[in-house]
């Protein structure tokens, strides 16, 4: 036996790359911060923030070269982790320019928003690459603690104030309920790595203590993408919470949890997780998609919208391994793209104090701003799942991989839902075309850096609902991964092992 | 080693032209427009030029793969390029014929409302056309064909506020959709039995397939292949929307209804020719098709009195021709006329539209005569694309047509001897055309003749040009006419001593010998040994067909211009077979009393009245309201309040905690 | 040696006092207190698996969740902070603006 190693080889801190870039950048931007006026901290640490999201992207692409295991078995770099590393990247870097403009309009300082944000995005890189509960669990409250404080950020404003601590008190709750799963889970098998608790679940017999670790997880996990029953928090948060913030925070962290769901139901061979999951999607679906039928506030409405495809994604992950796996995946990356730019365009029409956000503020935005409704009603019909967006593949492949398995109810449900869902989608359309406008006042033209942000997202938006092949291709790739470790665990020992 | 072509780009640079008219072209001149347009239609020529050139340097079939697209299991469809002769071919008349026709619309539309729309759907239209014949499998075909037929809807319905117009596009539009039937259960049937819609991987699993000798899996598929091509390419029963579709502007006419997208289904089933090879009766259904249309296009022909109508008319004829070519198994005969028709009917429809320019608006041809010195380019160069068609040696419609013919022959007698009475057909309403047009006295009114299209929008409406009398187009209108005009004497000198049959000879590699299998007609057989007799057999056959050409003209030169009072007599002396003729045999009558009618009144009475008001709509209503009902008392839960939300959270954990202790104990 | 069993059961205990805790309690401080009565009975029993398995990992997570629970509270005080001087309430049965 090896003796125990205790400085971490340089390769180690390559396996967290993009995470120790993004933390040097957030805590450069805190630094400078105070040295800075208002006007200069939005800019400068701005620009700071997107850079560092680049290089962040690069240290992605460095890291994919050498992919492997790091810090005892607690990082895992392979393709999957990889994936989302450069999901979250994007969004974190599309996020960054549409907040330009939204915080010179509400007057917020930049230095901490730009720093959370990038904190934030750490986090979540993190929990996409940990294969170790407790670092699950610390990259998740990195994640978490980050977005608590960015919904509260329009902080003169009371329902941001009261959307940040009803998602902190609400958060940490459910995370409490993750750790105690993770505390049963190691209970249950003696280990918080991924793999090896998969490989006692694997080995036949299943404690019962493993079926309530995984119940008490999926509670805290559930909570964080707002699948039903956990979503009661979503639209209060998404309508207070400033726009750019909520673009982020229903996209990259959603993302990351997802990630991590993926890890430890198919990696980990979660059992029971079939019915589980089916209640929980068929709930989500149709609670969000209910929900969102009779909402007026355009913000609540697209909260709503994000539970039902919780709901649609949550789907995948009852399907087989081979194709569930790249149906979530890919679903979740278009998700990120639709929602954050439909979410880019609510933000800049919002203006300043986030006034305009009902229904009726958005008649006759097609006259008004042509093509910020044109762009708008884009992402709308990729949320719905018109052909030629990406919203369409996303469920094309969902779908196709729950029939797959067989799982014809939950699909019908799916339809059923879409089929709903296209109702109120629609309705922001015909509202922006064929209503006549309540006020004339002109829409601010859009700033070059969210012009950019708009684009990035259009681009994406178009780019996987022509071309999905290769991204599929790519998390199709990613699928062996999980369910078959193709690395062997390093001989080095853990520290759950140490004695 | 095989260059990289990047063929994408072909298609792609008329999409950006599109895109860029599209978005930004209603703030752009007219010249702005058009540069556009041009520039990114010629830089696919080029690029369509380049690729000719690198073609000896390439091993063929050439495949492009750009992105993979959609897969399923086994199924695979990706967004690949195919390329071979026939693609060269097919890229070469389509991006050509396609500038050509581009920089004639640009003074043909240019006082027109909507120039920009107006190239913006002709880029589109090239986008289109250009992915479906370089497309590498039959979904991504389908693709482009169903793109060529919205952009073809759109360009019908151009002058939309006439109501002709917009008539006319609906019913290309639904006609069109019977076709894509036929040809989407095609696709659906080759999924489930070979797995596969690229062509090189169907290539590869039905050629080792046996000839069916009774109708079968292949016959079936070709013949749904075929219902899809007569949709496209307006064959009986399915052409009647073509000649309506003479509404959309004259240059659409001749872009996009004489040479290219209506050619789409000829390409189609040359491409399909594996499948047809193996399909005996599908083969002949195709043949008899083409040559029912052939003939029966070209009576209607006679009696037309529009300019445009004549010559659409004519055009499902010539398609007629190319499916007899196909169907007898000549698919690179096939081929050869679809490009020399491209040529010389694209010139006639732009010279048609000189002539319609000139006279300002006026169709009818009753209302012209002796325009031969008032406009002599639109004359010489219209002279030229009437010479081809009909058949006189050496222009390019004598030797393509010609070749089908013969080989027709060599498969049935009765093909060939349709198809000579058609091309006297061909050559006498062609003639009568020239005649009525350029010769005698001119029949307009002097003055003020612009008034025939005021008050229409559309129509082709050149009612600015028309008070200064008849005059001869622009320049930039001329030029595409002279040199279309110099292709369609020229054009079928390619096929002189069997050149063009041989440069696709490796597309159609196996027709030869399959179609010597399969149709033992004897001629066939006992043809190597009688080389010499076949020599003169072919010679004879080629002489009946220039006599008959002659003859054409010998007749309508009598009728129309020795004796214009005769017509008149004959089909007063016909009238009941006249006007059956003249109302093109009431086929659109009769669909209206058995189809459409019907249809409606089913539809209103039991899917309109009976389940859409009756079931449908009652219960979308209800469950509609029911859902909105659902989701206020939804809202109720929505208090507001941490500790309800925290209790909401709480309920939901202990479910399914106890959900899960209740599994894990149940599975033990 | 008191059995694993018993340990379990009074880290579940602990749990459930601080999930009633939040449900029952009005004043903001007190449910968050309740936060950190649910994470200290997950200790435990972190604690007390350690000692079943004989892995010392179990107690140095109790480490981790330690500095992440103060992390949190700090954040969370801020949070409470700003809610306070907006609404002037601690009461969170009066921190409903944001509802249906």
């Amino acid at each position: 036996m090896n003796p125990i190693q205790i400085i971490p080889h340089a390769a180690d801190y390559v396996r967290i790359l993009p995470e120790l870039v993004l933390s040097v950048f957030g805590m450069i931007i805190m630094l400078i911060d105070p040295l800075l006026d208002d006007r200069r901290s939005r800019s400068l640490s701005g620009a700071l923030a997107l850079v560092g999201s680049l290089v962040a992207i690069i240290a992605t692409w460095m890291q994919s070269q050498s992919p492997g295991l790091g810090f005892w078995n607690m990082v895992r770099v392979d393709s999957f982790s990889i994936f989302f590393h450069f999901l979250i990247a994007s969004i974190t870097a599309i996020v960054i320019l549409m907040s330009y403009e939204y915080m010179s309009v509400q007057e917020i300082r930049g230095g901490e928003y730009y720093g959370l944000i990038l904190f934030g995005a750490c986090g979540m890189m993190l929990m996409s690459s940990a294969v170790e509960l407790v670092l699950v669990f610390i990259a998740l409250e990195i994640s978490s603690i980050s977005t608590y404080v960015l919904a509260g950020f329009r902080r003169r404003a009371a329902i941001s104030a009261e959307s940040s601590v009803k998602y902190f008190l609400l958060g940490s709750f459910a995370t409490g309920f993750f750790l105690y799963g993770v505390a049963l889970m190691f209970g249950a098998t003696g280990s918080t790595t991924i793999d090896a608790i998969g490989n006692v679940l694997r080995s036949g017999h299943i404690p019962v203590l493993a079926y309530m670790a995984i119940a008490f997880m999926f509670v805290g996990l559930g909570f964080k993408v707002a699948a039903a029953p956990f979503h009661i928090w979503t639209p209060d948060v998404y309508e207070g919470a400033p726009s750019p913030v909520v673009a982020f925070m229903s996209t990259a962290p959603k993302a990351a949890v997802f990630a991590v769901l993926l890890r430890v139901l198919f990696e980990a061979n979660a059992p029971g997780r079939i019915w589980l999951i089916w209640v929980t999607a068929a709930l989500s679906m149709t609670l969000g998609n209910i929900g969102a039928l009779v909402q007026d506030n355009v913000k609540r409405l697209l909260a709503y919208s994000s539970i039902a495809h919780a709901g649609y994604l949550l789907v995948a992950f009852a399907a087989l391994p081979e194709n569930g796996i790249p149906a979530a995946m890919f679903y979740t990356a278009a998700y990120a793209f639709t929602n954050i730019g439909a979410f880019a365009v609510v933000s800049h029409f919002g203006g300043a104090g986030e006034r305009r956000v009902t229904m009726e503020d958005y008649a006759g935005l097609g006259k008004r701003s042509p093509l910020l409704a044109a762009t708008l009603t884009l992402f709308l019909l990729s949320l719905i799942g018109i052909p030629m967006t990406a919203g369409f593949f996303a469920k094309f492949y969902v779908f196709s991989a729950a029939i797959k398995a067989n799982l014809v109810g939950l699909t019908v449900i799916g339809f059923l839902n879409s089929a709903i869902a296209a109702y109120y989608y629609l309705r922001i359309i015909v509202v922006m075309y064929m209503r006549e406008e309540r006020d004339d006042s002109p829409v601010a033209p859009v700033p070059f850096a969210l012009g950019m942000a708009l684009a990035l997202s259009l681009f994406a938006t178009m780019y996987l609902g022509i071309l999905p092949g290769r991204m599929l291709d790519y998390a199709s790739s990613s699928v062996s991964d999980l369910v078959a470790p193709a690395m062997q665990t390093m001989p080095v020992q853990g520290i759950a092992q140490v004695h | 080693m095989t260059p990289h072509l990047h063929l994408w780009l072909i298609p792609l640079l008329p999409l950006a032209g599109a895109a860029i008219n599209g978005f930004f072209g209603r703030r752009f001149s007219r010249q702005a427009v058009s540069t556009v347009a041009l520039l990114f239609s010629g830089a696919a020529f080029a690029m369509a030029l380049w690729v000719a050139g690198q073609f000896s340097s390439l091993t063929l079939p050439y495949i492009e793969t750009l992105a993979p697209w959609m897969r399923a299991g086994s199924f695979q469809v990706d967004f690949a390029f195919y390329f071979d002769q026939l693609s060269l071919v097919m890229l070469m008349v389509v991006t050509g014929v396609g500038f050509l026709i581009h920089i004639y619309s640009v003074g043909y539309m240019w006082t027109e409302g909507g120039f920009y729309r107006f190239f913006t759907y002709l880029n589109l239209f090239m986008f289109f056309m250009l992915t479906l014949i370089l497309a590498s499998n039959y979904l991504l075909m389908f693709i482009g064909w169903e793109g060529v037929g919205l952009a073809s809807y759109l360009l019908i319905g151009f002058f939309f506020l006439k109501d002709s117009a917009a008539a006319a596009g609906k019913k290309a539009f639904i006609v069109n959709r019977v076709g894509d039937f036929g040809f989407l259960i095609a696709l659906f049937l080759l999924i489930k039995h070979f797995g596969s819609l690229n062509y090189a991987d169907l290539a590869g699993s039905i050629s080792p397939l046996h000839i069916e000798t009774s109708a079968g899996l292949l016959t079936a598929i070709g013949i749904l292949l075929m219902v899809g091509a007569a949709g496209k390419s307006a064959q009986i029963p399915l052409y009647v929307w073509l000649p309506d579709a003479m509404e959309g502007p004259t240059p659409v006419s001749a872009l996009i209804h004489a040479a290219t997208m209506v050619t789409a289904g000829v390409y189609m089933v040359s491409r399909s020719h594996v499948i047809f090879e193996r399909a005996p009766i599908a083969m002949t259904v195709v043949a008899i098709i083409g040559t029912l249309t052939a003939f029966f296009a070209a009576t209607i022909g006679i009696t037309q009195t529009d300019i445009k109508k004549v010559l659409a008319y004519s055009t499902v004829s010539q398609l007629g021709y190319m499916f007899i070519g196909c169907g007898v198994g000549a698919f690179s005969a096939g081929i050869f006329h679809l490009m020399t028709h491209a040529f010389f009917k694209g010139l006639l429809f732009l010279a048609a539209g000189s002539v319609i320019h000139a006279v300002g608006g006026e169709q009818d041809m009753r209302k012209m005569g002796g325009l031969r010195t008032k406009i002599p380019w639109t004359f010489w160069t219209m002279t030229a694309g009437t010479f081809a068609i009909a058949g006189i040696p050496p222009l390019a419609g004598f030797f393509s047509k010609d070749e089908i013919l013969w080989q027709a022959s060599r498969v049935s007698m009765i093909y060939w001897a349709v198809g000579i009475l058609t091309a006297f057909l061909t050559s006498f309403y062609m003639f009568r055309q020239w005649f009525m047009t350029f010769f005698g006295e001119y029949r307009g009114e002097q003055h003020g003749h612009g008034s025939h299209s005021h008050g229409s929008p559309g129509h082709d409406s050149h009612d600015n040009h028309g008070h200064g009398g008849v005059h001869e187009s622009p320049a930039v209108m001329l030029a595409p006419l002279v040199i279309l005009a110099i292709l369609s004497v020229v054009g079928g000198w390619v096929g002189i001593g069997n050149r063009f049959e041989n440069f696709l000879a490796p597309v159609f590699h196996s027709t030869a010998t399959i179609s010597a299998d399969s149709f033992d007609a004897p001629s066939m057989s006992a043809e190597p040994k009688n080389e010499e007799a076949g020599k003169s057999t072919e010679l004879l056959f080629t002489e009946i067909s220039v006599g008959v050409g002659v003859l054409g003209f010998l007749l309508a030169w009598q009728l129309y211009y020795r004796r214009p009072e005769l017509p008149a007599e004959i089909a007063l002396k016909l009238n009941g077979l006249y006007h059956t003729v003249l109302h093109k045999y009431y086929v659109d009558e009769i669909y209206a009393a058995i189809i459409v009618k019907p249809l409606i009144a089913i539809s209103t009475v039991v899917f309109w009245k009976g389940i859409d008001r009756g079931m449908i709509d009652a219960t979308l209503d209800g469950s509609a309201e029911g859902a909105r009902e659902v989701s206020d008392t939804m809202r109720h839960m929505q208090s507001g309040n941490i500790r309800s939300y925290a209790g909401w959270v709480a309920a939901g954990a202990a479910c399914i905690i106890v959900f899960m202790t209740w599994m894990a104990v149940g599975t033990r | 040696m008191v059995p694993l069993s018993y340990y379990l059961i009074l880290s579940g205990i602990l749990f459930a006092c601080g999930v009633t805790g939040f449900l029952i309690k009005r004043n903001i401080i007190t449910i968050f207190m309740s936060i950190e009565l649910m994470l200290n009975g997950v200790n435990l029993s972190f604690v007390a698996f350690a000692a079943q398995w004989h892995a010392l990992s179990g107690q140095i997570f109790v480490f981790f969740v330690m500095v992440v629970a103060a992390a949190e509270a700090a954040v969370g005080l801020a949070i409470i902070i700003a809610v306070y001087r907006t609404r002037e309430t601690l009461n969170v049965d009066q921190v409903n603006l944001l509802k249906l």
